[in-house]
């Protein structure tokens, strides 16, 4: 009996733990980033370091790929769909992200760029 | 070693001399069972046939020319490899066939018997390679020659750029069928490792291919797409990038964007340029020497 009642005690401490910690997870950063033929839309992004961010992509015309390798982040642009990826910057500066799913004639300069300040 | 070094003589006395010279892997000593005998073969690569722009003026001019400075060489490859990009991309299906079949006739100009062909993404990438295999056949092969086992794999017909698992299951099985010290040399057009992904120098599943040649000791990797002599190891593996025949790029991760080198007017085709690789089977080992595009 005893035992149970400190399972319970346990399972409720978990519980009030994780619900306090979702209350205090901070709220990501929502963007979208929409592409077509060979541009992406915002083609720049500024970040804060340390800000979850979460990029929702998708495309106009064709399948494409966004890959931000410096963060190891990268998903599928497909028309009609949305693919959400999500991230913290843990680091500042300028850093490239390009498509990586060969889409045509003009996919080679198909880039943008992400600034992340401190 | 003696012919070898006979033929390079001779090239140098025909003042086509290479600009460079690179020792390939591999471990030295492994003794060569059959006998074969040395034999060198020419990488070409990236010609981009149908590109027009700044980067180079002479946009029609420079395959026709390589191909006459090959056909002047004192002494023949046994082959040449072609390692991609042998067009530029088009969006139009029609007009990427011209360029397909204006690039094998233009090649068709070399004498020299033995051609291999793969894609690159410029070829093949926005059809799965179906307009590159109506010309020059599969895209992934192998053959053997003269004691040295050759692999060409296919890392551009998938848009992702990725060589796929069903290509991957075949080169596993290719590769079981060789002895362990077999002389392997494996020919793509994109970089098997993570040279510049910010670039796209890459291949999402490259390190895949790579671990299975991990168990080889004499295998070396020759590829192109990045537009210049390159030389990188991934553990025992030589992976060595060859000069391309259109425009130059910059060197890796040298600044933000991959954008052509400008064309030089006092040094016209500067950084271009075709391969010759000498094999020297009996040690595995692989002297390449760099040769410009017009006839010194």
């Amino acid at each position: 009996m005893k035992t149970r009642f400190g399972i319970a005690v346990l399972v409720a401490l978990g519980l009030a733990a994780a619900y306090l910690g979702a209350q205090a997870a901070p709220k990501a950063k929502v963007i979208k980033v929409s592409a077509k033929r060979f541009e992406y839309a915002p083609g720049n992004l500024k970040l804060k370091k340390g800000e979850r961010v979460v990029l929702e992509l998708t495309s106009r015309d064709v399948v494409m790929g966004f890959n931000l390798p410096d963060f190891n982040v990268r998903g599928d642009m497909i028309p009609g769909k949305v693919t959400r990826v999500e991230f913290t910057p843990d680091k500042t500066g300028d850093f490239t992200f390009l498509c990586d799913i060969f889409c045509g004639s003009g996919h080679e300069e198909m880039h943008g760029r992400i600034t992340v300040v401190g | 070693m003696k012919h070898r070094m006979g033929r390079r003589d001779f090239l140098k006395l025909a003042g086509i001399g290479g600009v460079g010279v690179v020792f390939g892997s591999a471990l030295p000593g492994m003794a060569n069972a059959h006998g074969d005998d040395d034999f060198f073969f020419l990488q070409l690569s990236d010609t981009h046939w149908g590109f027009e722009g700044a980067p180079n003026p002479d946009a029609k001019g420079t395959l026709p020319k390589t191909v006459r400075s090959i056909n002047s060489l004192g002494e023949k490859p046994d082959f040449i490899m072609f390692t991609g990009d042998l067009t530029h991309t088009t969006d139009n299906p029609v007009e990427r066939r011209k360029r397909l079949g204006e690039f094998k006739r233009i090649v068709g100009e070399l004498d020299v018997k033995t051609l291999y062909f793969m894609p690159g993404e410029h070829d093949a990438s926005l059809d799965n390679g179906k307009a590159f295999q109506e010309f020059f056949g599969r895209t992934h092969y192998s053959f053997d020659h003269k004691g040295v086992h050759f692999v060409v794999v296919d890392n551009v017909s998938d848009p992702r750029a990725q060589i796929g698992d069903e290509q991957l299951a075949w080169l596993a099985a290719d590769l079981k069928t060789q002895p362990a010290q077999k002389p392997i040399v494996l020919f793509t057009h994109r970089p098997l490792f993570d040279l510049v992904p910010q670039w796209d120098w890459a291949t999402r599943d490259g390190a895949k291919a790579i671990e299975l040649l991990m168990p080889y000791p004499n295998a070396t990797v020759f590829y192109g797409h990045i537009h210049q002599e390159h030389h990188h190891m991934t553990g025992h593996i030589a992976h060595h990038a060859a000069k391309g025949l259109m425009f130059p790029l910059p060197a890796p991760g040298s600044q933000p964007n991959r954008t052509p080198l400008p064309w030089d007017p006092a040094q016209p085709y500067k950084g271009l340029g075709f391969r010759q690789v000498d094999a020297d089977v009996d040690e595995a080992r692989y002297e390449i020497t760099e040769f410009p595009v017009l006839k010194a």
